[in-house]
């Protein structure tokens, strides 16, 4: 019972980081139809800032650092590169190609940085561990959990509350409409480029705090895991991409958790299973948990 | 315009018969290193055709590319080889083929009725469980470490080094002969890729990708349009992995990555979306590309010798930067690909060519071409 217990917990702190991710890259999706293949390269660079500024700024001045550094990263790489030809929706699949381009520069230049090394992170918790009930968990994780809920709590009361979250869902419903009403595409986009490249360094700190070794050049990867939780909920929607990633990070520490009574499925399983789930739930519901039938016009 | 077309189908035959001859020649000048450019481009090509019919035509996001490319060359060399029924090379090459299709016709439920950034998801998930399998499957795939390809024999000849061939004193290896056997594939794949692109099934296609719902009331049948797609694009995929299996001489699970299968995306989009000879030309982009750029890295300023690793750039470094640098720069200077950018190309050069056009036919792009004329004055 304890294992099992164990594992739903770790489930929930991995769904919680994944919903740090998959929320960004819903972000983006909604607000500019691009699939940005450059997410986890964003994740690492916020990673590694922080790895390296934690020295000179202690933790939470290099985290702050590197929030803003990878929000500003990804807003110039939408407004530059991007938006380069005004924010033509038409051309979202150019647009998704040059994030690979992107993700290539950046994961190659990191790679090259941090080697083969295992950097820390420099974070309070370390690893220290607490007692809740009948599980022994660690600190790391309950932060990862409590962060991760404030956080988006905050992300969604800017989507509901502020003029911008408004326009940023006006020209998710219509561009052309939103446009006529005054909302300025271009910077309600880059903003929401900006929000998905700080919550994307955020969620770094938690990939590679405690029970992780630290951060690696493949850490970014991770966020590969956040295409299935952002699909699963339904591409865009926010509370969809949140019950996208529990059940990701849940099946993922379920699946880990009993590898050895799933032995039949190959070893390391757990790492693939979400996809089985999302191709599973894909078949019952082709938009998604959450996603909205859209209703076309001819 | 009537009286010219015939003119202009001579010079178009001319230029493709060149084309042909100068490919046919090749392999007697070139070394083995070019050779195997050649010939994973050409494999590339024949696997961008099909996403492109996929993606580029019909409008369907895949990812799993890498996928059906495997399945394709562990087909053939389970088919061909021990363990494994150990059929006829020949016979194996084309139920390889057949079974990446017959993979893609089994993912039709998915594929029928997922579309867009869905699918796109979707098809990841076929590379990672595709991946999965592959590492865990040690029986038929070999693992970790992969397993060697026979090499391909029709009718007595044998695509391999074992037997001595001279041609006009020129010694025909392995690449040499797989070069023919490409070139080979890649028209067959040229060829119905337009006849696909260009009969009934081609334009329901392209109407199902423009809209779905006007294609069903015009009598398109979606889900069957769009899973047969699928299908033919997986095929595709499954040959160009035979193809490639057979350049390789070995297959090892981790090739067949996400990283393929976004370099096939990339392919198609840097080529130009929804033609043939776009899809072409980005698979010779990007697969040559890298190699060219870690073979002649070392030549380019600011780059180390192979082996010294103090934070200095070194030549696979500096080539995996030009490679992402060439594809933001293409995207961002003609989004519409290689393929948009030889056809404004051609129209300019014809404008220039020609008498000054009547201004009412060519008044969008009248800003381009008086500015070309600005900076370089016509004699």
């Amino acid at each position: 019972m304890t294992s099992l217990l164990d594992n739903v917990f770790n489930g929930l702190a991995l769904g919680a980081v994944y919903a740090l991710v998959a929320l960004g890259f819903v972000i983006i999706f909604k607000a500019s139809g691009v699939m940005n293949f450059a997410h986890g390269s964003l994740l690492l660079l916020g990673g590694y800032l922080t790895a390296v500024l934690h020295d000179d700024l202690g933790f939470a001045g290099a985290l702050a650092v590197s929030v803003l550094v990878t929000a500003a990263v990804a807003g110039a790489m939408d407004r530059f590169l991007l938006q380069a030809g005004g924010p033509d929706p038409h051309t979202a699949h150019v647009q998704t190609i040059v994030t690979i381009g992107v993700d290539i520069l950046i994961l190659t230049d990191l790679s090259r940085r941090i080697g083969g090394d295992l950097l820390s992170l420099g974070d309070p918790w370390g690893d220290s561990v607490s007692g809740l009930g009948p599980v022994t968990v660690a600190d790391s994780r309950i932060a990862a959990i409590v962060v991760s809920a404030v956080v988006i709590a905050g992300v969604f009361a800017l989507f509901r509350y502020t003029s911008w979250g408004l326009s940023l869902r006006a020209a998710a419903e219509d561009v052309e409409a939103a446009s006529l009403m005054g909302v300025r595409l271009v910077r309600v986009r880059m903003l929401a480029w900006c929000l998905a490249g700080a919550l994307a360094a955020l969620a770094a700190v938690f990939l590679a705090a405690f029970p992780a070794p630290g951060l690696e050049r493949t850490t970014g990867q991770i966020a590969l895991k956040a295409f299935p939780a952002a699909i699963l909920g339904g591409m865009a929607s926010p509370p969809g991409a949140l019950a996208g990633s529990l059940l990701i990070g849940m099946t993922e520490a379920l699946v880990a958790g009993y590898q050895s009574e799933l032995h039949v499925l190959g070893e390391g399983f757990g790492d693939v299973a979400p996809y089985a789930v999302m191709v599973l739930v894909l078949l019952v519901r082709p938009t998604g948990l959450f996603g909205g039938k859209a209703a076309v016009r001819v | 315009m009537s009286e010219r077309l015939p003119r202009a189908r001579a010079i178009r035959l001319g230029w493709t018969c060149a084309a042909v001859a100068v490919l046919c020649a090749l392999p007697f000048y070139l070394d083995a290193f070019w050779l195997r450019i050649g010939l994973f481009s050409m494999a590339a090509a024949v696997g961008a055709v099909g996403l492109g019919l996929l993606s580029g035509t019909a409008g369907q996001l895949s990812l799993g590319h890498a996928f059906f490319l495997a399945v394709g060359a562990y087909g053939y060399v389970w088919l061909a080889g021990e363990p494994g029924p150990g059929l006829p090379t020949a016979v194996a090459a084309v139920l390889a083929v057949l079974l990446a299709g017959a993979a893609g016709g089994l993912f039709s439920p998915v594929a029928g009725r997922v579309r867009g950034i869905y699918l796109g998801v979707a098809t990841l998930a076929l590379v990672f469980l595709g991946h999965h399998v592959l590492l865990t499957a040690d029986s038929v795939t070999g693992g970790f470490n992969g397993r060697s390809v026979p090499p391909l024999e029709l009718g007595g000849f044998s695509f391999s080094t074992d037997s001595e061939l001279t041609l006009l004193g020129v010694p025909f290896g392995a690449e040499e002969r797989l070069w023919y056997l490409g070139l080979a594939l890649f028209a067959v794949t040229w060829f119905t890729a337009r006849g696909i692109l260009r009969s009934r099934p081609g334009r329901a296609l392209v109407a199902l990708r423009d809209s779905e719902t006007a294609a069903a009331v015009m009598g398109v049948n979606v889900s069957r349009y769009r899973s047969a797609a699928f299908v033919v694009s997986s095929m595709y995929a499954g040959l160009a992995g035979v193809l490639l299996a057979l350049s390789f001489r070995r297959v090892v699970p981790d090739y067949f990555g996400l990283v393929l299968s976004v370099d096939y995306l990339a392919m198609i989009v840097i080529g130009g979306l929804g033609s043939v000879a776009g899809a072409t030309a980005g698979a010779v982009f990007v697969t040559t590309l890298p190699l060219l750029m870690t073979r002649y890295a070392d030549q380019l300023p600011l780059v180390a010798a192979p082996g010294t690793t103090d934070g200095t750039v070194g030549p696979t470094e500096a080539a995996r930067y030009l490679y992402g640098a060439a594809i933001v720069l293409i995207l961002l200077f003609a989004p519409d690909g290689l393929h948009g950018l030889a056809r404004r190309l051609r129209a300019r050069l014809r404008r220039r060519g020609a008498a000054p056009p009547p201004s009412g036919t060519t008044a969008p792009s009248q800003p381009t071409a008086s500015a070309v004329r600005a900076k370089e004055p016509t004699p």
